[in-house]
């Protein structure tokens, strides 16, 4: 771990690190401060709500704020979520901050019932989704989360892939009057977009254009595609890249026209592969009825194991290389 | 007019809560007609007092007093069940004027009333908030997520209610789940308890009611009321059987009678 400037109070060797050093890291978590600049800028009916996980989802600045509008409900997600939609009631927009896996995955019969049944416009942000939790383990992975949360109606889900991508999905959504459901990283993510990108919902953004394929990605594997393109290019095989950040409503006129100009389609997630993004994107290429392929790269249809992440994402081809590997071989 | 009306509806609908209705009755009631604080004709009026069922499935004691206090034409009483009613077994805010809270998943909504209370409080909204529940539904652990949040928040202007009615789907709740001593549970959860002995006889439910939601206690309230299920009707008093069922002709009339008996 590189904490550079930072070191615990009370150590002395540089190799020493703590919490805060941690957090240090996740620049791409962006959350609390731009829900502080919104409230500055005079959005005074944000609520702020997470369950013991203020820090390291790196709401407490906004807490730090505005006491009066930032609630920790300890580890009680499910009261947090009930509390949530109370609070969307009486006039607030309320903002919950949590891990994607307690929010999302133990959450879902609240998330169903309380907020997106009554149509509350209460946004929810899910972070470390995927693997990112890493050798905290599979109890900690969130691979179904967006299987779980696409069939429930009125819900909005996206995926801002970065730290500017989660200030575009913030600030371009806060007149919904709907829920919406953040799906983000551990905000270790590297930089893909150098300022907040044009965000709308049913939307998606081409990274870089390419005419011999085209990945369909969300999250983490925009950056991988990113990566995937470098490396094909200097094989001769240009990609383009699409981050189709909006999960549901999903983009289908994008992903029809990427239809019509390529006999395969490629989809990218960090989730698994059955119910997922990739499942989202087959839904709209056979509704259609169009005669092209979908491979699907993301997590296979079983629980994944444990290790450092940046491991993991090489083990299960998420990374530039991997992407790269799939599409190569489905070419050739 | 509560038991009336639920044995009414229910013929319509061809089966219904009957016990869990009848143990409310004086409880909504009382809140409805002498405390809470309403505008039938402007029922989304951000200062009226908020009401929520953690027991859903007693809605259908909630519809005739919401319609006779003019949130609805009491013809949508007609309509209760049948194809793409507002009125349903459980209560639907989106559809129901009056209905605070939609509800059905047994244990959501001291949640969402803590929710709310916490909201009108930030709002400097002198507005009470109060959730009915079961006492099956002690039983759910949300519920005490929910009642430590309310501590900690000190939200006083929270009430609870559980209808202490003794019965449950499967039985007398103390042989599916006991989950007493209740006075014990609430006050070392850091709530005032009002302990209310005969949740049907009427000036003592509001005596109950109205030291909850207008007593001094700087804490959230919860009343414990013991109820008896099917109240009203001799063969369903006290009985787990008419927790669901229906009447034929001859068992809706002597059920009529006795209600009309009851309010003599």
């Amino acid at each position: 771990m590189n904490t550079k400037d930072y070191r615990p109070a009370g150590t002395q060797d540089p190799a020493s690190w703590d919490m805060v050093g941690a957090l240090n890291l996740s620049k791409q978590l962006t959350t609390g401060r731009v829900l502080a600049e919104l409230a500055e800028e005079g959005h005074d009916d944000l609520m702020v709500l997470t369950a013991d996980l203020g820090r390291p989802t790196q709401v407490k600045v906004f807490g730090d704020k505005y006491p009066d509008r930032y609630f920790n409900f300890g580890i009680a997600e499910r009261n947090m979520i009930g509390a949530s939609a109370g609070l969307a009631t009486t006039g607030w927009k309320p903002v919950i901050s949590n891990y994607s896996f307690f929010l999302a995955l133990m959450g879902v019969e609240n998330i169903r019932n309380d907020i997106c049944y009554p149509n509350l416009p209460v946004r929810m942000v899910g972070t470390h989704s995927g693997i990112a939790m890493g050798f905290y383990g599979t109890s900690h992975h969130c691979n179904e989360d967006i299987g779980a949360l696409r069939t429930l109606a009125n819900l909005t889900l996206m995926a801002p892939c970065d730290g500017n991508a989660i200030a575009a999905a913030l600030r371009g959504t806060i007149k919904h009057e709907g829920p919406i459901y953040f799906r983000v990283g551990r905000g270790r993510e590297a930089v893909v977009y150098e300022e907040p990108p044009s965000w709308k919902i049913g939307g998606s953004n081409v990274i870089c254009e390419g005419s011999d394929a085209t990945l369909l990605a969300i999250g983490n594997l925009v950056k991988a595609g990113l990566d995937a393109q470098k490396l094909l290019g200097s094989a001769g095989i240009r990609l383009k890249v699409v981050d189709c950040y909006s999960i549901r409503p999903i983009d289908k006129q994008r992903i029809l026209t990427e239809a019509a100009a390529h006999s395969v389609l490629f989809s990218a997630e960090e989730h698994n592969v059955t119910g997922g993004f990739g499942a989202a994107v087959a839904e709209v290429l056979a509704e259609a009825g169009t005669s092209t392929k979908l491979i699907k790269i993301g997590m296979p249809d079983q629980y994944s194991i444990l290790g450092p992440p940046l491991h993991l994402y090489r083990h299960y081809g998420m990374d530039g290389e991997g992407v790269a590997k799939v599409i190569r071989s489905s070419l050739r | 007019m509560v038991r009336r009306e639920t044995v009414r509806l229910t013929d319509i609908c061809g089966s219904g809560h009957y016990g869990s209705a009848f143990s409310i009755a004086e409880l909504l009631a009382v809140l409805y007609y002498q405390l809470l604080h309403l505008r039938p004709q402007e029922p989304e009026w951000m200062g009226r007092d908020r009401f929520t069922m953690g027991k859903g499935h007693a809605a259908i004691g909630l519809y005739p007093i919401l319609a006779d206090l003019g949130f609805f034409p009491k013809s949508t009483l007609d309509t209760y069940t049948r194809l793409g009613s507002p009125l349903g077994d459980h209560p639907d805010m989106r559809k129901v004027k009056g209905v605070d809270f939609s509800s059905g998943s047994i244990g959501h909504n001291l949640s969402v009333s803590a929710g709310m209370a916490l909201g009108l409080k930030r709002r400097q909204s002198p507005a009470r908030v109060v959730c009915l529940m079961g006492d099956g539904e002690q039983a759910e652990g949300q519920v005490w997520e929910a009642a430590i949040s309310a501590a900690h928040y000190k939200l006083d202007n929270l009430v609870g209610i559980v209808d202490i009615n003794k019965v449950g789907s499967d039985g007398q709740t103390k042989e599916i789940m006991d989950t007493h001593p209740l006075t014990d549970k609430w006050r070392s959860f850091g709530w005032h308890v009002i302990e209310l002995e005969d949740g049907h006889e009427l000036q003592q439910v509001f005596n109950s009611l109205n030291e909850a939601l207008n007593g001094e206690q700087q804490l959230p309230t919860v009343v414990l009321a013991d109820t008896v299920a099917g109240k009203g009707v001799s063969f369903m008093e006290g009985t787990w059987e008419w927790h669901l069922g229906f009447l034929g002709p001859l068992d809706l009339q002597q059920a009529y009678a006795e209600i009309a008996k009851g309010l003599a």
